[in-house]
């Protein structure tokens, strides 16, 4: 028997009335995401990848076409009920990192429990951000603020918060964007080894070699489902890494 | 979210800009200080004066006979000869009466010891002390028996005391007023200067019947010294009077009036009322100013943080999450000021008392009132910033560089 899917989008669409214009985002796209998948979607910009995600991300509502997030029926909940679904079953990793500056590691990956809808008490919140920070390879650094940790550092911190409420889905947009190549792949390394124990990840991307990480590639174009494939070969963040070292070594830069 | 936690946000954004964070608490900080420094000193300066008035007796109505008009002449109250001790004995059985006591008033060169001394003599009942609320501290009053008796006897106020025996115990010696010997029976406790400046001390008290007849030779009184049996009965029983005495003294105009502790109390706390209202009209203005202030920093710091915002709401905090959070800062920051401005208010009033010799009181109401009113101050204008924020998109915050 197949799994309930995580994800279901039956006819999806999305309108934005900008003055005289309607902007028709996103088209019609009906997709499935079962859990334990790991999806790049890809798209040049316009695709309605961000709009897409947004709405995936209950960020934002369809104007037509039906969502179920986890079995819930998203188009018909309120501005609350939203953010409660964000908290409960969505972890949010941006470009930008997005973490709090001058909070700490620990407090920035606390944050999300704060909202929860059950109360955590502090000592609870603590050892489970601190859980969720060695999860990501940031035992040691949990004191340190975001000004104070390299660009990767900070994304493992962020994806750590966006783990920390244990959510059905990790959205991540352009995750590596801000990230230099051998950061990247590392980061992607972090995603396959969570993906590995069972989470389910979506993610915005514009570079194929990051979309080679996924197993199922899904490319946009004008707000419809132009592809939509198993990714093959794969690229797994090990092997990447290592060749990486190798070819660092050759020259002499390592 | 929990109030804790929340707390903590907002202390730790407070803290972040610190510089910032002062000045705009200045706003709460001056007004709220200036008007607890000056409601201690006044509130100082009125008690004094109740505590004056309160010298005066416990529910005190005093009957005053009219001018005397002789001659072109006006003698101001209590010189016109219509007030009688018959009047007093009416008086005596109004409902809600007490105490009544007859007085007359004179000065006289008084001796005893080899010693004399100008002084006020006094003829009062023997309800004199409980009227004035005035203890005897060595001796007794006089009793009904002398007035009846018409006796020579008196009780004496403490500067007489010492005046004329410095260095012996008065009771039980006599004084001479003009050239009638009394025996002194008791002498007063000290009671100070009164509201005008007398030294109320400085007295010698006798049967009022004696008084009449043997010293100032006089049918009528000055005035009739009336204890209400409560402070509640007092107007009523004022009234009252006026209707036992208005069939008595048939005359065009009233020969009489009936004064009460309450309507001096009023008059003398008159004054402090002005300038309560308008401490409170100051105090409103710079609370307003203030809170001016912290809307603006409010809104700027909205602004500023609109990522985070959009952070938090992505994360799941709803609305109400982010309004709560700016509100508790606002309300955080203003009541912190307050709590400042009450301890400079005070520090500053007690340095005042200390240095001019005024007497301050802080009265724990007001501290209570302006923290209060600081507290609604951060409500009222953290408000509109807080519900900014509550309804921003989270996609435009996300965005927002």
């Amino acid at each position: 028997m197949q799994p309930n899917p995580v994800i279901q989008l039956v006819e999806l669409t999305k309108t934005y009335h900008t003055g005289e214009v309607d902007v028709h985002a996103v088209r019609g796209v009906s997709l499935q995401v079962l859990p334990g998948e790991f999806v790049a979607v890809m798209g040049a910009s316009g695709s309605g990848k961000s709009t897409l995600m947004n709405t995936i991300g209950c960020l934002d509502r369809p104007t037509g076409g039906s969502y179920r997030l986890d079995g819930i029926d998203v188009a018909t909940l309120n501005r609350d009920a939203l953010a409660e679904i964000r908290n409960e079953k969505i972890g949010f990793i941006f470009q930008g990192f997005n973490l709090l500056a001058r909070t700490s590691a620990l407090e920035n990956v606390e944050m999300p429990m704060l909202y929860n809808h059950r109360r955590i008490p502090s000592q609870e919140q603590r050892e489970r951000a601190r859980q969720a920070l060695e999860l990501v390879g940031l035992g040691a650094r949990t004191d340190h603020h975001p000004s104070q940790l390299s660009g990767g550092q900070q994304q493992r911190v962020a994806i750590a918060r966006a783990l920390v409420n244990r959510p059905a889905l990790l959205l991540a947009d352009e995750p590596t964007g801000n990230l230099d190549s051998q950061t990247s792949i590392e980061i992607m390394g972090v995603f396959q080894k969570l993906n590995a124990v069972g989470i389910t990840i979506i993610m915005v991307t514009h570079e194929l070699d990051v979309a080679r990480f996924t197993k199922r590639r899904i490319v946009l174009r004008d707000g419809k489902i132009l592809t939509d494939e198993a990714v093959e070969p794969r690229s797994i963040a090990e092997t990447e890494l290592q060749r990486l070292r190798e070819e660092q070594q050759a020259v002499k830069l390592a | 979210m929990r109030i804790l936690a929340t707390l903590r946000l907002a202390l730790r954004a407070l803290r972040r800009n610190k510089m910032r964070s002062v000045l705009t608490m200045l706003g709460i900080i001056i007004g709220v200080g200036s008007v607890i420094a000056a409601v201690s000193i006044t509130t100082g300066a009125t008690k004094q004066v109740e505590d004056k008035v309160a010298s005066l007796g416990q529910n005190v109505i005093s009957v005053f006979s009219g001018s005397f008009t002789g001659g072109g002449m006006r003698g101001g109250w209590g010189s016109s000869p219509t007030l009688t001790v018959d009047d007093a004995v009416a008086i005596a059985m109004v409902p809600g009466v007490e105490a009544v006591s007859p007085e007359v008033r004179d000065r006289s060169q008084i001796l005893a010891n080899g010693l004399n001394w100008n002084t006020q003599v006094l003829g009062e009942s023997p309800d004199y002390p409980q009227i004035r609320n005035w203890n005897i501290a060595s001796g007794s009053m006089f009793a009904d028996a002398d007035v009846r008796s018409v006796g020579k006897v008196a009780v004496i106020g403490r500067t007489v005391a010492d005046q004329l025996f410095p260095d012996s115990d008065p009771v039980g010696q006599t004084l001479r007023i003009g050239d009638i010997p009394f025996k002194i029976v008791g002498v007063l406790e000290a009671k100070g200067f009164n509201l005008f400046g007398q030294d109320q001390d400085d007295t010698v008290v006798i049967p009022y019947t004696s008084h009449m007849k043997r010293v100032s030779r006089r049918t009528f009184v000055n005035s009739i010294l009336v204890q209400a049996s409560s402070a509640e009965a007092i107007t009523k029983v004022q009234q009252a009077i006026t209707d036992t005495l208005t069939p008595r003294h048939r005359s065009v105009e009233p020969d009489f009036t009936v004064r009460t502790q309450l309507e001096l109390a009023q008059a003398m706390t008159a004054t402090a009322k002005v300038m309560s209202i308008l401490l409170g009209a100051i105090a409103s203005v710079s609370l307003i100013v203030g809170g001016i202030g912290i809307m603006n920093i409010m809104l700027v710091s909205v602004t500023e943080r609109t990522r985070e915002i959009g952070i938090r709401m992505a994360v799941g905090a709803r609305g109400g999450d982010i309004l709560v959070q700016f509100l508790v800062e606002a309300v955080t920051l203003s009541l912190i000021g307050g709590l400042i401005g009450i301890g400079l208010g005070v520090g500053a009033s007690r340095i005042v008392s200390v240095l001019t010799d005024w007497p301050t009181l802080t009265p724990v109401w007001w501290i209570v009132v302006a923290s209060l009113s600081s507290g609604l101050v951060g409500i009222v204008s953290g408000f509109y910033p807080a519900w900014k924020a509550s309804q921003l998109d989270p996609i435009e915050a996300l965005r927002y560089e």
